[in-house]
């Protein structure tokens, strides 16, 4: 039995390394073709992608803290999988999969932020500390004991109607 | 451009797409260090989520590599599953039920 040589666009190595199934209801397949700018601006995507995966695993593994994780996660991690769905959609074209790689993109813009906002918050009320010279940016949660004359106004309120009673007297 | 450029932009393809895949592979089992070692439950989280992040670019670069449309739908569905775990456990660390 001679093996059907492979198609003349599909990937060499690829075709080499992992030999594409070819599926009976996917008749079509050898009519795809990559061109050579896409082939390019695929290259230069992928490359990008793995890049920000493995910055996003090094900072995961290597920062202190579980804030500090999730930001290297959340941010650098989610770009690089948005680069390679990206790159999908330049392989496949503006048609049904190049659509549905895009979902992938927005899809993935829009959760990464929401699941790193309740994990970071459910984290904050379990009670683990930031580092010892981070705190809140805005107001801190309890403020010192100093502060709390120059905050509330009733404290001042309630001193002068008690010293405005002994001078009617 | 010529036939022998395009060939060798073909080749070249092919050897980024499956360097690309076998490093995803491999952040996904340096991460489950995070996920096995994290010293807190939302290191763990954070470590499963990354774990999903890396596995929905791995079935992108497995679609490219096998010229198999369908697993693009498998990253769709990973994605939409990493997400809804992932506010699951926030609920449940913090809130001790999930539905009310």
């Amino acid at each position: 039995m001679i093996p059907t040589p492979p198609a003349p666009d599909a990937l060499s190595l690829a075709s080499a390394l992992a030999r594409p199934i070819p599926l009976a209801a996917e008749g079509g397949e050898a009519t795809h073709s990559v061109g050579p700018i896409q082939t390019a601006l695929l290259i230069v995507l992928l490359v990008v992608g793995t890049f920000f995966l493995v910055v996003g695993t090094v900072g995961l593994l290597r920062l202190p803290n579980v804030y500090n994780r999730m930001h290297a996660t959340s941010k650098a991690t989610t770009l690089g999988a948005a680069s390679i769905a990206l790159a999908g959609f330049v392989f496949y074209g503006p048609g049904g999969d190049g659509l549905m790689s895009l979902v992938i993109v927005v899809f993935l813009f829009l959760t990464a932020p929401t699941g790193a906002h309740m994990i970071s918050r459910a984290a904050q009320r379990m009670g683990i500390d930031f580092l010892e010279e981070v705190s809140w940016p805005a107001p801190p949660p309890d403020p010192p004991e100093d502060a709390r004359p120059d905050d509330s106004t009733a404290g001042p309120n309630s001193e002068d109607d008690g010293s405005a009673a002994p001078s009617d007297d | 451009m010529t036939t022998v450029a395009t060939e060798t932009l073909h080749g070249l393809l092919g050897a980024v797409v499956f360097a690309a895949l076998v490093v995803s592979a491999a952040l996904t089992l340096l991460v489950s260090y995070r996920v096995i070692k994290g010293p807190t439950v939302p290191d763990r989280v954070v470590a499963l989520d990354t774990i999903g992040t890396n596995v929905v670019a791995i079935a992108v670069l497995y679609s490219m590599l096998t010229w198999q449309g369908y697993f693009i739908d498998v990253s769709v569905v990973l994605a939409i599953i990493g997400f809804i775990s992932t506010v699951t456990v926030a609920r449940y660390v913090t809130e001790g039920d999930i539905i009310e």
